[in-house]
């Protein structure tokens, strides 16, 4: 998912899209002259029936932000369909799709002009088909609510397509070229609409990879191997397994992909029969160093290369930072850290895989099926075209189904069974096959003049890279030709004038070699924005100003930082006054502010949130009373979805601040279920107040931005509240004692 | 063979007694909105009804459903239509969906004991339940819905 707005474009998604206009006519001719009226295909991306049903292809995952309502919804605004005739179909992979790929936020924003054109161009062909049926000029006609009117006459979607057989082609200039509609003209984008996903995820229908079955399936559960990549299989050891009804056999798996080294599963009959068998097998492995790291050394290294001044990339480079801070009247310094985080999503990894007529399908819930395939193709010793993923409804993604590692072993045991195999991880094995935020360590540091003038900024930040292991081929380069990983830093170039900046970005390369770092949501951003807009605050504080209006005058627009900036300080602006910041609150109740740009500077979405805060000095407990969050993200497609989005974020971002986070013991992650690991809960959920800009402007991603503010807000809310400055998430009770006692 | 009632239905499972009763629905029965989390009845994705009081399937052997009754979210309702279906469904809570059914038989218990639950019995009822997506806000604005119209209705 690597810069995820660049990804669809860089992988030719939007080459592909407007490719599609060379698909344009009259698909099902030949059914159609066989007496059936076909369903008209303007276009790759839907199809419109006799009846009138416009079936929209979505090829975005569905996991709870429900993109196929606001896909279709943009479509069918520009078509001028009858909602209540629209409909959505979750696509399987296929190479006509291009690039699947569902991350970074960047669904409605990369498919908003994509689907305006899609529908654009369907509405030109019915509308010409319309007026010879009707025996007007096209230029007599307009479509409105699924009907192509010319004064009192009119006539269906439906009819056109039965009757007329419409059969208009586009090039794919032609449809570059179609303009979409202004937004004074938008019937269905920016109304509340009823998610079309929903009434099955009320009632036990909705089908999640979990529920996929076939004949003559049996089950396995992985033993999952003491450590990621370094782990050979020794011996195993079944004898107590084989007491258990329904117990099959072990077995040993060979990967030649390399995503599920040294995995032993387990085969049953029933899950039942496969999980306690798999209690019972004992595997002997051998394992390199990997199996000694700790997150305390995980932490040293990333500390160390820091302190190795050209150590990483230099994602931001201006010149002049050294004599800058060589000449400044002050220098403020932070570190700041957040612990491992897990994705924890509610659905336990699982896959269902089978060969049929020499195919291999893969049936399981996945973000990046593009990415995914290739690897089981790969696993399996077959062309990448010999393997197909059949779409489900993933039970949470939040980037742990953008990695798709989880095929491999499925299809690696539907190999060696020669029949199908269904995985299913535990909730433990789910959580030891994590690819897990990694642990970040990050230094600022900002140089004064005189008056408090902020003259630089250098931020250094240290962290496991995702892309490295997971799509390495595609990862950028700085100026000098050092690779990083955009999603381990983006988010530290934002949009205040600092004067000289730099940000360097730092693999952690034992992180690397220890565990596989994943793609949690907010990836790069719900971290790097936790350092700063703490140190924003910090170093407000340091020259003795407010900390919103430190920020409103560093957001200046200046130079590089023209037009968005001043996006960003008007919702910093709004929502500190919408939340009275600044009035006198009660003892040990504090008010703190952040803001970000959300996931990508080509992606902006202007956010700022307000965390109030009561923090018991006794106890070190922090409550949150209320979250308001402002955002402006350009045109709303779905207000209530978007509102939604942002509300989980920002829960999501307030589970990452207080309560959720593990540490890595003996090269695995120590927490591997709720017992222990402990996301936020409903009594812990504060009111969140979620508003947005009205704007016109092409819509931005939801999905993220609303994580990225919370933790920094409430670390400046508890400094706020007592003067403690907290610089790790999450943070525990344990910790702000400890930060309190040092005021004392 | 273990004899019990579900979604008013009599039926006969084959899976061993201590087979959890999570499994035995979804295999057997095919009964498949019942969801698997944690399986150490923490997350609540898995919660039935057992004689009406809400459970967590993942931890209930087989054999103490012998003789009850069992409902999952498939029999709540004929149609899919529970006061907090519907309520789920008006202020769009679900988001992936998959802690919903565990949700909503929680809830439907809460509602059947406390038919005016206040946002401290919410909690208590709730706090089990963990959504990932955290629509923690919505869930209890349906409930206290779901409850004005059934409040409403008797």
């Amino acid at each position: 998912m690597n810069a995820p707005i660049a990804t669809p474009t860089r992988r030719g998604f939007l080459v592909v899209a407007a490719g599609a206009g060379l698909a344009f006519g009259f698909v099902g001719e030949a059914s159609a002259a066989a007496g059936a009226p076909a369903p008209f295909e303007p276009t790759l991306w839907y199809e419109i029936d006799p009846a009138g049903i416009v079936t929209v292809h979505i090829i975005w995952a569905e996991m709870g932000q429900h993109v196929g309502t606001a896909v279709a919804r943009i479509l069918a605004d520009e078509l001028e369909a009858d909602w209540s005739k629209v409909r959505i179909d979750h696509v399987d992979l296929d190479p006509k799709w291009g690039e699947m790929s569902t991350g970074g936020s960047a669904s409605v924003f990369t498919s908003f002009p994509i689907m305006s054109r899609a529908g654009a161009a369907g509405r030109i062909a019915l509308i010409e088909a319309g007026a010879g049926l009707l025996g007007v000029a096209p230029a007599a006609c307009v479509a409105r609510g699924g009907m192509v009117r010319a004064g009192d006459w009119a006539v269906s979607f439906g009819d056109i397509v039965a009757k007329a057989r419409p059969g208009r082609t586009f090039s794919a200039d032609d449809l570059a070229k179609l303009p979409i509609k202004p937004a004074a003209e938008r019937r269905l984008i920016g109304t509340s609409v009823a998610a079309l996903d929903i009434p099955a995820k009320t009632n036990g229908q909705a089908r999640y990879g979990l529920d996929a079955s076939a004949p003559g399936m049996v089950y396995a559960r992985p033993k999952v191997p003491p450590t990621r990549y370094d782990s050979v299989v020794q011996s195993i050891d079944d004898t107590a397994a084989r007491a258990v009804p329904g117990y099959l056999r072990c077995l040993t798996l060979e990967d030649p992909s390399g995503h599920a080294p040294g995995w032993v599963m387990v085969l049953g009959e029933t899950f039942i029969a496969a999980d306690r068998a798999a209690d019972l097998v004992k595997v002997a492995w051998t394992s390199g160093s990997a199996a000694q790291v700790s997150e305390a050394d995980l932490q040293a290294r990333a500390r160390q290369l820091i302190d190795e001044p050209a150590a990483g990339s230099r994602f931001v480079d201006d010149p002049g930072l050294e004599a800058a801070f060589a000449g400044a009247a002050k220098v403020v310094e932070a570190t700041y850290t957040t612990s491992t985080a897990l994705h924890f999503q509610m659905e336990p990894l699982n896959a269902l895989a089978f060969e049929k007529d020499g195919v291999w399908e893969i049936h399981t819930g996945n973000q990046w099926q593009t990415l995914a395939a290739p690897w089981a193709a790969k696993a399996l010793g077959v062309a990448p075209e010999k393997v197909v993923l059949r779409t489900y409804r993933i039970g949470g993604g939040f980037g742990r189904r953008l990695n798709g590692d989880y095929v491999v072993p499925a299809v690696l045991a539907a190999k060696a069974a020669g029949r199908p195999v269904k995985m299913v991880c535990t909730r433990p094995d789910d959580v030891r096959f994590d690819s897990p935020r990694s642990p970040t360590l990050q230094r600022l540091r900002m140089a004064f003049g005189q008056g408090g003038r902020v003259l630089a900024m250098d931020h250094a930040a240290a962290a496991g890279w995702p892309n490295l292991a997971m799509d390495p081929d595609d990862m950028p380069k700085d100026a000098k030709g050092v690779v990083y990983d955009p999603d381990a830093i983006m988010g530290a170039n934002h949009w205040y004038s600092v004067g000289a900046h730099r940000v360097r970005a730092i693999g952690n390369d034992l992180a690397n070699k220890t565990f596989r770092p994943g793609w949690l949501r907010s990836v790069g951003p719900g971290w790097t924005n936790w350092a700063l807009e703490s140190f924003m605050d910090e170093a407000a504080h340091a020259v003795g100003k407010d900390p919103v209006a430190f920020r409103l005058a560093l957001l200046d627009g200046a130079g590089g930082n023209a037009d968005g900036a001043k996006r960003q300080a008007a919702v910093l602006a709004r929502l500190a006054k919408k939340v009275g910041w600044g009035a006198v609150l009660a003892p040990d109740v504090g008010l703190g502010i952040a803001t970000s740009f959300g996931q990508l500077r080509e992606m902006p979405t202007w956010t700022a949130c307000a965390a109030r805060v009561h923090v018991d000095r006794r106890t070190g407990v922090v409550k949150v009373e209320k979250l308001d969050l402002m955002v402006d993200a350009g045109t709303i497609v779905d207000p209530d979805g978007a509102a939604a989005q942002v509300e989980g974020g920002a829960l999501w971002g307030l589970s990452l601040a207080l309560f959720e986070g593990t540490r890595f013991a003996n090269g695995q992650v120590a927490d591997t279920n709720l017992d222990t690991y402990t996301p936020l809960r409903m009594r812990d959920a504060p009111e969140v107040d979620v508003e947005f800009v009205d704007s016109a402007d092409a819509p931005m991603g939801m999905g993220e931005p609303g994580v990225t503010v919370v933790a920094p807000a409430v670390a400046n809310a508890v400094f706020a509240a007592t003067g403690a400055r907290l610089r790790h998430i999450p943070i525990r009770p344990a910790e702000v004692l400890a930060a309190l006692k040092t005021l004392a | 063979m273990t004899a019990f009632k579900l979604n008013g239905r009599d039926v006969q499972a084959k899976a061993p007694d201590d087979a959890p009763l999570l499994w035995v629905l979804r295999d057997e029965f095919a009964l498949t909105g019942t969801k698997f989390g944690c399986g150490i009845a923490l997350c609540g994705a898995c919660t039935v009804h057992l004689d009406g009081q809400a459970v967590r399937s993942c931890v209930t052997p087989l054999a103490s459903a012998a003789g009850r009754s069992v409902t999952t979210i498939e029999g709540l309702d004929p149609h899919g239509a529970h006061p907090l279906q519907a309520a789920w469904i008006e202020l769009q809570v679900p988001q992936c969906g998959y802690c919903q059914s565990g949700q909503i038989m929680q809830a439907a218990h809460l509602l059947a004991t406390t038919p005016r639950p206040g946002d401290a019995d919410i909690d208590g009822a709730m706090n089990g339940n963990l959504c990932r997506c955290m629509a923690y806000g919505r869930i209890r604005k349906a409930i206290k819905l779901a409850a004005a119209r059934l409040e409403g209705a008797a």
